[in-house]
């Protein structure tokens, strides 16, 4: 048990609290089809489009588990450092809910395909921009199928409906739940942990990890205790939060609220709490009456699966290199920061480009720079994806190359860049048609610093007659008479020889 | 052996409304059913696997291939009331 001992003067000691937090994250998988039907899952169809008599639950009917579900769920356990059942199956989950038109659910109790696994994740400190690193237990990985979605006519709120309609279009769309160990203590932990846990999806190309279209969806357990005590508090579950911002702001609302409660003496009732993004703040959904009882059963319908060890060999190759492993080999073997790298292993398009721009020879620290900068502004402002603008890997290498090599100065590189962004071509061949290189020869300099002094005879005197500021605006007439290309250190040099001459 | 609040437990989970006499009934009922199947465990089956499925098959799959169900107005014909493209449903939450 660790133990915080907190320095306080006059005032009495307060007890310190401690929040417990595990997370419950369903990730829709992006397969083509249903998990045990060949009906779609596109989203954003009529109601009741994408429907059949497996998802309707009709009688006679016979599920079957779509191979690359499987796929995707064995991946993802293997991505979480997770042990893959060797034997696993599913179970019937019994319950009475509208949006559920079998009266279970398929989903896995006791025998899932994944368990015992960890991420790592990446925590910087708001103040100090210190990183440091935690890794959180994931408990399981199972693969269910979702329920269908609720319309709630009447009023917007669930209680104040006249009726409900109901939309199975998404039943029967294919989930993992990922449930992590208690191990994480503040808002900020968690949104953490639900971010890598999208990363790593969207690395893996299993899930889009679209928060607005409900394909990620995390749901929160939450308990506070005093710190050095090893007792759980009650446990609270909050949900509806659509967005990693929101996760983080109704944890530390909630801490607040459990810690305030138990100050003036109040109890923690065990029950489901929704977060309202208005007013932020959560509100009370209903009181757990005990554990439900689900009354699990193993699913009949379906045979057991066993994944074959070659089978697990063939995957397990297939993964891609990992966020986490990125970013350290980032900053470890290419010197960069670790700002820098979270920005660029954030996502694996811009990875994968960064990476080619660097094996093409570009220094790796300027590529960073490029990347999350310019091109990151461009394709914000644009709503393009790395791989969708016309400015190709190795024309940007090209172009760092023409900048480390002395032939272009950032200032040239950045005037060429926007008819770059837009319409690719060779930095080398745009440097020599437009005449954009940079002059370093000192005699050359020299010519021009000659000219540019002639041009201004008043400022050249009230240079020599103390006012050495000026030198800044000799050098910006210099800029100005070549359009930029003469080499600033050199022309700074040279000017002030001149200048004192 | 099941008791009288272990059959209404059952029963409320099944959503079924009982009568009194049906409570009564389906306990003595569902105890002998028990009593039978009970003599099972004469045996001993420590070392036994559990059988849940009556055939030994394993890995059955299909490839994530789109067909799309033909005849949709069909299933949605048969369910109790509609509104448009939604199936209506009495309203869920007291309140």
């Amino acid at each position: 048990m660790r133990s915080r001992f907190v320095m306080t003067s006059a005032a009495p000691t307060k007890t310190q609290y401690e929040a417990v937090i595990g997370l419950e994250t369903h990730c829709q998988l992006s397969t083509e089809t249903k998990i045990f039907s060949p009906s779609s899952t596109a989203f954003g169809a009529d109601p009741n489009t994408h429907i059949d008599p497996i998802v309707l639950g009709m009688p006679g009917v016979l599920p079957v588990l779509n191979q690359r579900v499987l796929e995707y769920a064995v991946k993802a356990g293997l991505a979480l450092n997770c042990q893959i059942a060797p034997y696993s199956k599913f179970d019937r989950k019994q319950y009475f809910y509208p949006d559920l038109p079998k009266n279970y659910q398929i989903s896995q109790f006791d025998l899932p395909i994944a368990e015992h696994g960890w991420l790592e994740i990446e925590l910087v400190d708001p103040k100090t921009k210190d990183v440091s690193r935690k890794r959180i237990g994931i408990t399981r990985l199972h693969m269910e199928e979702d329920a269908g979605k609720l319309v709630h006519a009447g009023s917007d709120r669930l209680s104040g409906s006249a009726y409900s309609l109901v939309d199975f279009n998404r039943a029967g769309v294919p989930l993992v739940e990922i449930v992590s160990e208690p191990d994480l203590r503040t808002g900020q932990e968690a949104a953490e942990y639900a971010q890598e846990l999208r990363r790593i999806m969207r690395y893996l190309g299993v899930s889009d990890g679209n928060m607005q279209e409900g394909s990620l969806r995390c749901d929160v357990n939450i308990s506070v205790r005093p710190v050095g005590t090893e007792k759980f508090g009650t446990k609270v579950e909050i949900k509806n939060m659509n967005s990693f911002s929101a996760i983080q702001k109704a944890i530390d609302h909630e801490i607040d609220r459990q810690v305030a409660a138990i100050e003036a003496g109040e109890p923690i009732y065990q029950e489901t709490r929704l977060w309202e993004e208005g007013s932020q703040r959560t509100i009370s959904m209903r009181l757990k009456e005990g554990s439900s009882d689900y009354r699990y059963f193993p699913e009949p319908d379906l045979p057991p699966i066993e994944v074959a060890p070659e089978q697990l060999t063939d995957w397990q190759a297939e993964l891609p290199e990992l966020p986490a492993k990125k970013r350290s080999r980032y900053e470890t073997s290419l010197g960069l920061s670790p700002y820098d790298a979270r920005v660029l292993a954030d996502e694996r398009t811009v990875a994968e480009y960064f990476e080619t721009v660097v094996q093409l020879g570009a220094d790796a620290k300027l590529a960073a720079n490029w990347i999350t900068q310019d091109i990151a502004a461009y394709l914000n402002a644009e709503k393009l994806a790395i791989n969708e603008m016309a400015l190709k890997p190795e024309m940007l290498a090209e172009m760092i190359q023409l900048i480390t090599g002395g032939t272009i100065s950032t200032k040239i590189a950045k005037d060429i860049l926007p008819d770059l962004l837009t319409e690719g071509g060779s930095p080398k061949a745009i440097v020599e048609t437009r005449g954009l290189s940079q002059i370093s020869d000192p005699k050359q300099i020299e010519a021009i610093i000659d000219e540019v002094l002639a041009a201004h005879p008043e400022e050249l005197e009230k240079y020599r007659a103390g006012k050495k500021k000026l030198q800044g605006f000799f050098v910006g007439q210099m800029m100005k008479r070549t359009s930029g290309r003469v080499d600033p250190k050199l022309t700074n040099q040279l000017l002030s020889k001149k200048l004192n001459s | 052996m099941i008791d009288l609040e272990q059959v209404r437990k059952v029963a409320h989970l099944a959503r079924l409304e009982l009568e009194a006499g049906e409570e009564e009934q389906f306990t003595t009922q569902l105890n002998s059913i028990l009593e039978y199947v009970e003599q099972l465990n004469e045996l001993d089956t420590a070392d036994v696997p559990p059988t849940t499925r009556a055939i030994e098959v394993s890995n059955i799959h299909r490839a994530d291939q789109l067909e799309t169900f033909g005849d949709r107005e069909s299933l949605l014909s048969n369910v109790p009331d509609r509104e448009d493209d939604f199936i209506k449903v009495p309203k869920i939450m007291e309140g």
